[in-house]
């Protein structure tokens, strides 16, 4: 994906973006990664990148026009940048994940607090003069929930200072829903402000099952980072792993054969049949329709034994290598993914004759947690939600890969924002994902499953990011390389950040059913937000 | 049909032969309370036997079947292993309100349990105004309800609490007027004498329309009454973990589990008994020869016949439904039902002054 790189120095950042922002109309920001380019060296060049900054992704949804920005300062000690979540209101978490990892503080954010690590971590962990684990022993205290943030602004002297912000008031009613908690699919944590049954606040917490995989990927080969991207998005496995494959064979400029590139369409097609499913079958059981649930995961059991039978794995996949596929096609594939489609097809209409139908859930769907195209963009709240909300952003059609290119289906896109439009979407694209698994069903072409590949791989220097269309929105991949067999850096565009992040700005005064019914549609699965 | 009342007389002779009149009533109110409340606990076993397999049946599954013949001892192990559990009280609650609160909703359950008239002569409260009695006996139970989301200092149990609150007060209403309709028919508060009533057809076939009415009301509102899907707010455990209840373990919970049970099942019975004639065979007038074989069966059987068909159908709407939002389940109530059973009370009134009932 050759795109223009720009670098603009912190002082300036702020005009700049603005003017990409309202002159350029790039009004989506794909990605925001934090970097430690580490400290000037004297063989350095003018190119050479150095210092503590950030990456920008930058797309405009009217003309597709693409950008990349850079920015970076070489202050190690008090490190700050303005914030841009002015501008995309999708930066503040990222903006948190990058303060909480590398130290940057983003003046005016209005929420400079740490995201994923506890309150008491010591260093910023993905700096690369820092050792997480010297300073950092397990501690057998729990954590204490903070009420108040930060607010950082820069003086007239050009030294920082810092405002504290009470995020909820004594006399509040808090509820705390999670980190365990049937609803919030994975150990995510809201903090409530109720009033009555209505919400006036939400606050999210998020880490508790954070691994630290874009730390570990450092000390990683490129082929062991692929392990880990199945564990990122786990009903996503067999988006983001082939994902990650193409940014590294893009990089090495490898082409694979049709025949993996088929496979690999097949794969990912049902993958987001069964991530579907999960979905509906999640969403009836939050509202409280159990048979619903259980028709749901009797046909996802189907998907995942045609998953099992080829690739040996049913949730933890593990099937794309870099440069093709682990093991050839099973014997049975095609026989028993052709009798899944009717078989499929018969049950979608099940579905909407238990719950699409039902007065009950229309009526609680439709109409609550409206989130607007103008949100969905500035959020980045992409994937069935933001096709919703009436924005068209399916990567498979915007940057087609794999064997998109050569197949016909519908983008779904509808305008409504509401929690209905968001379940309709991700009905109507199991259908389309039918189709897509039928034109390619019979043709998959003959060819080598498995580029010949180095036995140990490096990468040339250098950064790439691409995208696929996972599951639940766009799932993008940054890889910066100096060489080595191990990447720089490897961060992850989580899908379920954007869409946590819109979380608060949905519920404001409405019922805390209806946040189940909001989160239960937006659909964000936490190991992804988490990495 | 078999009248019980010789059996009672019976025994009731035989006691006073052998003791004065006061002790002979006191060991029979002793009897009569420990054949109720072992009756109640082997309802509730059926009962939770008989919502696992059907649900599994809606939901394609088998149920329970390892333990004993197709998983029949299943509950009562889940009954052993309730009992065996560690009884914990939380920090900070009220201790006093926290432990009478089971007890509460048992309290309720038991004394409308009582007023079920199960088979001819098997009547254990039964008085003129027997049906107030029991409306009125049956909203005790809310009070335990609010007593323990009250008392268990958690905030998901105080919002639990709440909502049941308004809405088992909110469904008495057309629970209530439903059952007002149908006494306006049977022209007696005495729920034997109700019974007896139906011997020449079933109050839901002789009040035809505003009866039908009044069935489709009553079962809704029952089921709101119960805090069942869809109307299982108080304890919906997708938002509230386990609503008013979420603090108990062991037997303390076991108690609202119970309850929960036996209370679709006094729901059910009520219907049975003022809807579908109680523990009266079914009757067509003209056809003796039917009847008589009709009269062969024995009441009780009618009776748990009747009441486990309205569980049934109960059950098929918790399976079926998606769970309602509070503003909905209180709009429901308050503009559809009450307004609707309102009109349908006049209805009846009207049928009944004019004689166009059967």
């Amino acid at each position: 994906m050759n795109q223009e790189t720009l670098y603009i120095a912190p002082e300036e950042l702020l005009v700049k973006m603005k003017q990409l922002k309202e002159v350029e109309k790039m009004d989506y920001l794909r990605s925001l990664t934090g970097m430690d380019w580490g400290t000037p060296e004297e063989n350095d060049t003018q190119e050479t990148m150095r210092g503590l900054g950030v990456v920008y992704h930058l797309e405009s949804t009217s003309t597709g026009k693409r950008i990349c920005v850079k920015t970076s300062t070489l202050d190690r000690e008090h490190p700050h940048l303005p914030s841009v979540c002015h501008l995309w209101k999708g930066a503040e978490l990222p903006e948190r994940e990058v303060y909480d990892f590398f130290g940057i503080i983003f003046t005016d954010h209005p929420d400079m607090r740490r995201l994923f690590l506890r309150e008491d971590w010591v260093g910023f962990p993905l700096r690369k003069d820092n050792n997480p684990e010297k300073e950092n022993p397990l501690r057998m205290t729990n954590e204490e929930t903070i009420d108040t943030t930060h607010i950082y602004k820069v003086k007239e002297d050009g030294s920082l200072s810092c405002t504290d912000r009470k995020l909820f008031e004594n006399e509040e009613y808090v509820i705390n829903i999670g980190p365990q908690h049937p609803a919030t699919h994975g150990v995510l944590r809201f903090r409530a402000s109720l009033v009555g049954e209505e919400i006036n606040k939400i606050d999210v917490h998020c880490g508790y099952i954070h691994r630290g995989i874009e730390k570990m990927n450092e000390s990683l080969t490129y082929p062991q980072t692929l392990a880990l991207t199945d564990r990122l998005d786990y009903l996503s496995a067999m988006q983001s792993r082939p994902e990650l494959c193409m940014c590294i064979e893009q990089a090495l400029g490898v082409e694979v054969s049709d025949r993996v590139k088929v496979i690999r369409t097949i794969m990912d097609e049902l993958q987001r049949i069964d991530s579907h499913i999960l979905f509906f079958a999640c969403l009836c059981q939050d509202m409280g329709a159990t048979t619903a649930f259980l028709y749901g995961f009797r046909d996802r059991e189907k998907i995942l034994d045609i998953l099992e039978e080829t690739c040996g794995g049913r949730l933890i996949i593990n099937y794309n290598t870099i440069g093709g596929v682990q093991a050839d096609l099973h014997p049975n594939f095609v026989k028993r993914v052709k009798e899944l489609i009717p078989y499929l097809r018969k049950n979608i209409q099940e579905y909407h004759d238990i719950f699409t139908g039902n007065v009950i859930a229309q009526t609680r769907l439709k109409g609550t947690g409206v989130l607007s195209r103008e949100d969905a963009i500035a959020f980045g709240a992409t994937g069935g939600t933001g096709r919703a909300s009436g924005w068209a952003c399916d990567v498979r059609k915007r940057l087609p890969y794999a064997a998109y290119d050569r197949v016909d289906f519908k983008e779904i896109v509808y305008t409504e924002g509401d929690c209905f439009a968001r379940y309709m979407v991700r009905l109507d694209e199991i259908e389309q994902s039918l189709r897509i698994i039928e034109q390619l069903i019979d043709n998959i072409p003959e060819g080598s499953i498995q580029e010949k590949m180095k036995p140990i791989i490096r990468l040339p220097e250098g950064s790439w990011y691409t995208a696929v269309e996972s599951s639940r929105g766009e799932f993008g991949v940054y890889l910066e390389s100096r060489g080595d067999k191990s990447p720089y850096r490897l961060h992850y565009r989580s899908t379920g950040l954007p869409l946590v992040a819109v979380v608060d700005h949905l519920t404001r005064g409405a019922k805390i059913a209806d946040l189940i019914a909001i989160g239960g549609t937006l659909d964000y699965i936490v190991p992804d937000i988490d990495r | 049909m078999f009248d019980f009342s010789i059996v009672t007389n019976w025994i009731h002779e035989w006691l006073l032969s052998l003791m004065p009149e006061g002790w002979a009533i006191f060991v029979e109110c002793v009897a009569v309370g420990i054949g109720i409340i072992l009756l109640y606990a082997l309802l509730a076993i059926i009962l939770i036997y008989m919502e696992r397999k059907v649900c599994a049946a809606f939901q394609c599954r088998l149920g329970p079947t390892r333990v004993g013949p197709w998983g029949s001892i299943q509950v009562i192990c889940d009954v052993l292993k309730m009992l065996t559990k560690e009884i914990f009280t939380p920090k900070g609650v009220d201790k006093k309100l926290y432990n009478l609160a089971p007890y509460m909703i048992l309290l309720a359950s038991f004394l409308t349990f009582a007023c079920l008239p199960i088979s001819k002569g098997l009547e254990v409260l039964d008085f003129n105004v027997g049906i107030f009695f029991l409306l009125a006996a049956s909203s005790i139970g809310v009070v335990g309800i609010l007593l323990a989301g009250w008392s268990s200092n958690n905030k998901f149990s105080i919002i639990g609490a709440m909502r049941s609150g308004a809405q088992i007060i909110s469904y008495e209403l057309s629970a209530g007027m439903a059952i007002l309709t149908m006494v306006v028919l049977a022209g007696t508060m005495q729920i034997s004498d109700m019974v007896s009533g139906q011997s020449n057809g079933w109050l839901i076939f002789t009040g035809h329309i505003p009866a039908l009415i009044a069935f489709v009301i009553y079962l809704i509102a029952g089921n709101a009454e119960c805090n069942r899907g869809p109307f299982d707010l108080p304890e919906a455990e997708s938002e509230l973990t386990a609503g008013y209840h979420t603090e108990y373990s062991g037997m303390g919970f076991g108690f609202f589990y119970l309850a929960e049970y036996l209370n679709l099942f006094i729901v059910a019975a009520i219907a049975a008994t003022v809807f579908l004639g109680g523990w009266m065979p079914l009757h067509i007038p003209g056809l003796d020869g039917f009847n008589t074989v009709m009269d062969y069966i024995p009441g009780f059987v009618w009776y748990f016949g009747k009441a486990f068909f309205v569980v049934f159908l109960m059950m098929w709407m918790r399976w079926s439904f998606p769970r309602l939002r509070i503003d909905q389940i209180l709009a429901l109530e308050w503009k559809y039902l009450v307004p609707i059973s309102m009109v349908n009370l006049l209805l009846m009134a009207i049928i009944v002054t004019l004689g166009w009932h059967f």
